[in-house]
């Protein structure tokens, strides 16, 4: 077991657990679509979710809360339409929810991101953990639960499978190529949480009628959060895409024996012989 | 607990313009959907008649995500080889005059979900309802999951397999004799390939009735209707038929495909999507009582179809009720009394709407149209008329009579042809 210790710009929350869990709402993966033109991806009128590594930290969050007790407070940045990621959140069980929407925080990369969200956390007052998904499936860099760790100087664990919190510190089984490693933090602290992990509960019906009429949803704006708004967007971000290439599949080639069934058994094995498939 | 006036199960089209109604009213409505997108759970042929959205949303066809107006009415009589159209044209002028329009649920389900939404009601979708909360041995709301919340009325709008209508006792389990299966296809065909094949104007759209071979000479029929881009195409087949003949449905939906008469409408097309669904072939005869102390049915839910055999009506007719059950709960509102006795203007007010009118003039439809020779000799007699009436073949040609006479006899007879006709005309 390793130890980590450093001394946080957030101070540990003393009256229950108080738990910030990050996510983004990304397209759905069976509508990834990737704009032929701009050779980005298609994130308007595509069908989206919350990000799923970022549910099974929503999970990890209650398992925790349901525990210790505490509270629990989702936060995501991007365009209103976000709000549905974070009222199924409230679903499952998150007691309240801000969205960081504002037209300075458009173009953002993973760099000015960590830092909005990082600040915005600060505004929450004292918190003891800030849970992320490991990486979203829209982009895959994992950067932005590191970034937050490292702009609030707190401890960090990646990869999680599973936490506890005894005495005022975070224990943490880390999952790593060849088995895990377990990790002792000081709270506060950040964890990065594995895909599938866990099976993140189902929002239910009096919690899905909170989330719509409840007042637990805030959106923030830049000002709001009191961000450097030098700091954010595209003139933000070191981050610059010299390309991307898409990929098409060679297309496969398709061919239908008929016959009687012997015929057309040894059709195909013929076939497979003369492809070198298998050998005859 | 959370509390509500009026919980509706069912977000489709009968659920919520009930929604829609109430929240207007100044109701506190919950309204609850088992699918993610209103709409995405049911089978549809296609079509809607306009007459009740006019009297809910005057605009409609300004807004709602109108596919086409049903402009053209086609009914097909089909055997193996040959088909016998009978084509009604009508140039009825697009928007609100029109009569009947396609949608795709999907779009269509969600748009009126959005107007009860705009009007105040909350829409929850994703939760499935498994029960009904029961107080004092009266119904008081529902139970989803771990959660209950209270109502004090339910509305059943859960469609046709409806488990509240059963849950709260007003009806029993539908029987296969009851029963219809339905498969549909859509395919995604370019507009101007739909508009050419099918001889449509920009927003026209062709409706299609086939009996004979499309059941699988079984009782039911093909449908057929244009959408802007896309063509639903379905069958629908009575079940206890389908048990007694061990057909597959899906069988009979591919040999109607392919069809040459089908195949020159849909060749070339991707199908987008496959669905199957129930549907009840009850009439008034077995429809079951609509509402309770506390609870009303409305839409296929309350068993409110019409099959006159060649026109589908559901849509339409869920509406109307879903606005009667809203209204019905005004009044009640205003008695202070959700009994059956304050909820009793419900039928009063469907009967004023035309519905029970309907509902009572085709009664007797469901049991002509369980006549198997309907779908067995007439739809061979017509095609085969026709197909000697147009044979040349240097032998000798027959008179038109003489042709009727022969295509008759030996099939069906005379009298039981009479019948069968004369039950028709009265019932249809």
């Amino acid at each position: 077991m390793r130890f980590l210790e450093t001394s946080p710009k957030v101070k540990p929350a003393t009256d229950g657990l108080k738990i910030a869990v990050c996510l983004k709402q990304v397209p759905k993966g069976e509508h990834l679509q990737i704009d032929p033109v701009r050779k980005t991806l298609k994130r308007e009128g595509v069908e989206s979710e919350i990000n799923p590594a970022d549910r099974n930290a929503v999970e990890l969050a209650l398992q925790l809360k349901d525990e210790h007790g505490g509270e629990i407070i989702a936060l995501s940045m991007g365009p209103p339409t976000f709000v549905r990621s974070l009222e199924t959140a409230i679903g499952m069980g998150v007691d309240r929810a801000v969205l960081l929407s504002d037209r300075a925080l458009a173009g953002s990369d993973t760099s000015p991101t960590s830092y909005a969200l990082a600040e915005t956390i600060t505004r929450f007052g004292r918190s003891g953990l800030i849970i992320c998904g490991e990486e979203t499936s829209d982009s895959s860099t994992g950067h932005v639960g590191p970034g937050i760790a490292g702009h609030l100087d707190i401890p960090q664990i990646t990869y999680v499978i599973d936490a506890k919190v005894k005495d005022g510190k975070i224990i943490a089984q880390r999952a790593v190529e060849f088995g895990f490693e377990f990790w002792e933090a000081s709270l506060p602290a950040l964890l990065t949480v594995k895909f599938g992990c866990n099976r993140p509960r189902e929002p239910t019906l009096t919690r899905k009628i909170k989330a719509k009429r409840g007042n637990v949803i805030q959106i923030w704006s830049a000002r709001d959060a009191a961000l450097d708004t030098s700091r954010l967007g595209l003139e933000g971000s070191p981050t610059v895409v010299s390309e991307i290439e898409t990929v098409d599949l060679p297309s496969r080639r398709g061919e239908v024996f008929t016959g009687d069934t012997k015929e057309t058994v040894s059709k195909l094995l013929n076939r497979l012989k003369e492809s070198g498939f298998i050998r005859g | 607990m959370d509390e509500f006036e009026v919980v509706i199960i069912g977000a489709g089209p009968a659920g919520s313009c009930a929604a829609y109604r109430l929240a207007r009213e100044g109701f506190n409505v919950l309204l609850v959907e088992r699918a993610n997108t209103p709409g995405s759970k049911n089978v549809f042929g296609g079509r809607i008649y306009s007459y009740p959205l006019t009297g809910i949303f005057p605009d409609f066809w300004k807004e709602a995500p109108i596919e086409r107006y049903v402009t053209q009415e086609n009914m097909v009589f089909m055997t193996e080889s040959n088909s016998v159209t009978m084509k009604f044209d009508s140039s009825s002028p697009e928007g609100v005059s029109a009569q009947s329009f396609t949608v795709l649920r999907e779009k269509f389900d969600s748009w009126l979900a959005k107007k009860a939404q705009d009007a105040g009601a909350l829409l929850i979708t994703g939760t499935r309802v498994d029960d009904l909360y029961w107080e004092n041995g009266r119904i008081a709301g529902i139970v989803a999951g771990p959660d209950t919340v209270r109502g004090n009325v339910v509305i059943g709008a859960d469609g046709v397999v409806s488990t509240f209508a059963q849950k709260a006792g007003l009806r029993r389990e539908l029987t296969a004799k009851e029963l219809s299966v339905a498969v549909k296809q859509t395919i995604k065909l370019p507009e101007e390939t739909i508009e050419d094949r099918f001889n449509l104007s920009k927003r026209e759209g062709a409706a299609y009735g086939f009996v004979g071979y499309a059941s699988g000479y079984l009782r039911g029929g093909g449908f057929l209707y244009t959408n802007k881009d896309t063509v639903s195409l379905g069958v629908v087949v009575s079940a206890e038929d389908l048990a007694l003949r061990k057909k597959e449905i899906f069988e009979i939906m591919e040999d109607f495909k392919l069809h040459p008469s089908i195949q020159k409408l849909v060749r070339g097309g991707e199908v987008i999507e496959y669905s199957a669904h129930m549907i009840p072939e009850m009439g008034i005869n077995t429809l079951p009582a609509l509402f309770k102390d506390n609870f009303l049915a409305v839409g296929d839910a309350g068993g409110l179809l019409i099959n006159h055999g060649y026109t589908y009506r559901g849509v339409d007719l869920a509406m109307i009720s879903g606005v009667s059950a809203a209204e019905a709960i005004v009044q009640a509102r205003q008695k202070g009394d959700y009994s059956k006795m304050g909820l009793s203007a419900y039928p009063e007010i469907l009967r004023k709407k035309g519905v029970m009118k309907d509902m009572v003039a085709f009664r007797r439809t469901p049991r002509f149209l369980q006549n198997a020779r309907l779908f067995t000799a007439y739809p061979r007699m017509v095609c085969d008329f026709f197909d000697r009436l147009y044979t040349v073949d240097g032998k000798g040609k027959e008179k038109v009579f003489d042709i009727g006479k022969k295509e008759i006899l030996g099939k069906v007879s005379i009298f039981k042809m009479l019948r069968d006709m004369l039950g028709g005309f009265k019932s249809v």
